[in-house]
């Protein structure tokens, strides 16, 4: 019998029962709750007068909505300017009091985006189960979880019962060998993979990142491929447990403590396929062919390298593709053909639980140290994932190295992610972000997102188009 | 969720075809943070002569004298009666939030949107299908008489007429069972709750540091 993946043996770990239909029930080890998914939810129990199954499989913190500047962060949930906001953030708050879940309010240092703050808390450990009502909840895979994206029902149905109804998802391998060149990241690999095999490529599959490339990564590197697997339309990613995630994981506030540390890592250490697993697909990449990665268009998979062009439609494999490509370069406002590095800027944005941990925001500094932002910019944010991010960054210095090129220095929360607060671009605004989404109008109405990686957004930001950061 | 067993009330007729989500709850009013309270809003174009807005008070707005629920005969229904394709639109489970929240028990048409049938069902909401010459007789009856009421009989399958007439319609199995106990997805999973407590005591013994 052939072994068993990553995602069989999470799998198999976790089914509290099969049912008769195909469907089985999975426990739930964690859930992660913030304040836009989460409010029906709540409302439900309170209803059906349903009590929280399990208080401490919980954890809060409000970052969608949460506004990012000092000024409007310093009078707390009050000084909120958009009143739907600060309803959100003001339920999120007394949900969590009435239930008795722990939250890491907007004025706790530790409150940030769930899927930064999870990890740096040792709240996702190897092996456990993460949801969250939100479909970027795959970045806690690169810890040898299996974290999946939830509706508003299935927040309930956790918060009651502990528990998910699901069915088993397909195996997908996405194996990179061979050594990252200088300068390329876990965003390059993941946009680069993403060119590859589609945004539709890892429909209905659990996707691990394996191969010696991802081996030799960090967690940040792992996180952020893992949290753009859905972008590939696969709704888990998933990294096996070695060294790298136990040196990260230990030490951290909900982690294993210390007689309990050893029992811990020897069952997390089987957390890995199996030499003669069987996937239903696997893609195989070499490290050595991965560039800089830029997108052009308005989906993850219209990417190309920074010493790329815009590609013609001769370049489009059918009509479909032919007439995407027509409609994005009319809303990007951009000609096919047309040089990557010629593009001009407008907005940089480095955050979203993407790239705003603190290895991100290091590679961008590292750019943007002794330079300036360009003055044809309107606009360069620098917004830390989590309040933790913020402090350690600062304590490295790296505000200063940002506020001295002419970098914003920000509150943690979502931010011009998605433009759920005041943090937006223009109508026909280019931005280099360090984001996922490029779809038409996320980070703002008529706006035109190009995802590069921290240190890209970082000199794009410096040179005012986008530049090549190997000879930057 | 509300059991639903035995229901009687006074019929409201919607005489039309194709009453989709965005007519049951415009829009506007999903912006809420609440799963309740959209009552007030159901049907809110047809209902009011302004628009609507989340939050607002609706109590001082100009009410349209010719839609069915504003109609005095109509007051307290409980039982909507319409006619084919009914909850087309889209997927939002706002559109059966807000007719249970007026205080909507069972809907009775020939035919339903997939999405809202199946959300109909999770809310309390007992949609039934009747073919479309009895669905007609009904509306008749409903014009002709004011105070007409009609019994829902899940237990047994049947909508009685005040003249006693049994009326037999289908619906699934399990989903009745569901109905009839009163049991939603979360309902029936609290049903294996021993084998969820079972498997939590197995992990809590193999992997203690996951429980606080
Ligand atoms: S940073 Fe962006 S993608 Fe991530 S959780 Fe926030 S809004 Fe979603």
């Amino acid at each position: 019998m052939a072994g068993k993946t990553l995602y069989d043996k999470l799998w198999d770990q976790h089914v509290v029962k099969t049912r008769e239909d195909g469907t089985a029930l999975i426990y739930i080890d964690r859930q992660l709750l913030h304040e836009v998914t989460s409010p029906q939810a709540f409302e439900g129990l309170r209803i059906a007068g349903r009590k929280p199954w399990r208080l401490d499989a919980n954890l809060a913190t409000p970052d969608h909505n949460v506004p990012t500047t000092v000024l409007e962060r310093k009078s707390g949930i009050e000084g909120i300017q958009d009143p739907v906001s600060r309803i959100q953030v003001k339920t999120l708050d007394d949900n969590c009091d009435h239930f008795g879940i722990n939250e890491f309010k907007m004025a706790d240092k530790r409150q940030g985006i769930v899927h930064v703050v999870g990890p740096e808390q040792g709240a996702t450990l190897p092996g456990m189960t993460v949801v969250c009502g939100d479909s970027h909840t795959a970045t806690h895979g690169a810890f040898a979880a299996l974290a999946h994206g939830i509706g508003t029902s299935e927040v309930e149905h956790v918060l009651a019962t502990q528990c998910l109804i699901q069915r088993k998802m397909k195996n997908l391998l996405i194996k990179v060998d061979g050594e990252l060149g200088k300068g390329i990241t876990g965003k390059d690999v993941v946009l680069h993979v993403i060119g590859v095999i589609g945004t539709a490529g890892g429909n209905g599959c659990a996707m691990e990142f394996g191969g010696s490339a991802i081996r030799s990564m960090s967690m940040e590197g792992r996180m952020t491929m893992c949290n753009m697997a859905i972008e590939a339309g696969a709704r888990v990613g998933m990294v096996a447990f070695d060294e790298i995630t136990a040196e990260y994981v230990k030490g951290r506030p909900f982690a294993p403590k210390a007689d309990q540390w050893e029992q811990a890592v020897a069952a997390w250490s089987d957390l890995k396929s199996d030499d003669d697993a069987e996937f239903d697909k696997v893609v195989e990449i070499r490290a050595e062919d991965i560039k800089p990665q830029v997108t052009w268009g308005t989906s993850p998979e219209m990417v190309t390298t920074v010493d790329g062009t815009v590609p013609t439609l001769e370049d489009a494999e059918d009509d479909v593709e032919r007439s995407g490509f027509t409609r994005a370069y009319e809303y990007m406002g951009l000609k096919p053909g047309q040089k990557i590095t010629d593009i001009k800027l407008d907005r940089v944005f480095i955050g979203s639980c993407t790239n705003s941990r603190i290895e991100d925001l290091r590679a961008a500094a590292e750019v943007a140290k002794g330079r300036k932002v360009a003055d044809s910019l309107i606009q360069a944010l620098v917004v830390p994932g989590s309040g933790l991010v913020k402090a350690q960054a600062e304590e490295e210095g790296l505000d200063k190295v940002f506020e001295e090129a002419g970098f914003e220095w920000r509150e943690p929360g979502c931010s011009m992610c998605l433009a759920m607060n005041a943090d937006k671009l223009g109508s026909g605004e280019h931005c280099a972000s360090t984001s996922n989404r490029n779809f038409e109008g996320r980070q703002g109405y008529g706006g035109r997102t190009h995802l590069v990686s921290p240190a890209m957004a970082a000199a794009a930001a410096i040179a005012g188009h986008f530049v090549d950061v190997r000879e930057f | 969720m509300k059991a639903f067993t035995v229901h009687q009330g006074v019929v409201a007729p919607m005489d039309r075809a194709n009453i989709d989500t965005d007519m049951i709850i415009p829009k506007q009013f999903l912006k809420s943070i609440k799963r309740s309270g959209f009552g007030p809003n159901l049907f809110d174009e047809l209902r009011y002569l302004d628009e609507g807005q989340p939050d607002a008070d609706n109590s001082g707005r100009p009410l349209n004298p010719d839609f069915v629920l504003n109609q005095p005969r109509y007051a307290g229904a409980s039982v909507l009666l319409a006619r084919e394709n009914f909850g087309c639109g889209s997927s939002r489970e706002h559109a059966p939030w807000a007719l249970e929240d007026f205080g909507f028990r069972a809907i009775i048409a020939p035919s339903y949107a997939d999405i809202f049938y199946n959300n109909s069902f999770k809310n309390g909401l007992l949609p039934i299908v009747l073919d479309e010459e009895t669905v007609d007789r009904l509306f008749k009856e409903t014009e002709a008489n004011e105070g007409y009421q009609l019994t829902v009989d899940l237990e047994n399958q049947k909508v009685v007429t005040p003249s006693g007439e049994e009326i037999a319609f289908e619906v699934d199995d399990f989903r009745r069972h569901c109905l009839l106990n009163g049991l939603d997805d979360i309902g029936l999973t609290l049903q294996d709750a021993d084998e969820i407590k079972a498997y939590e005591e197995k992990r809590r013994a193999s992997s203690p540091w996951l429980f606080a």
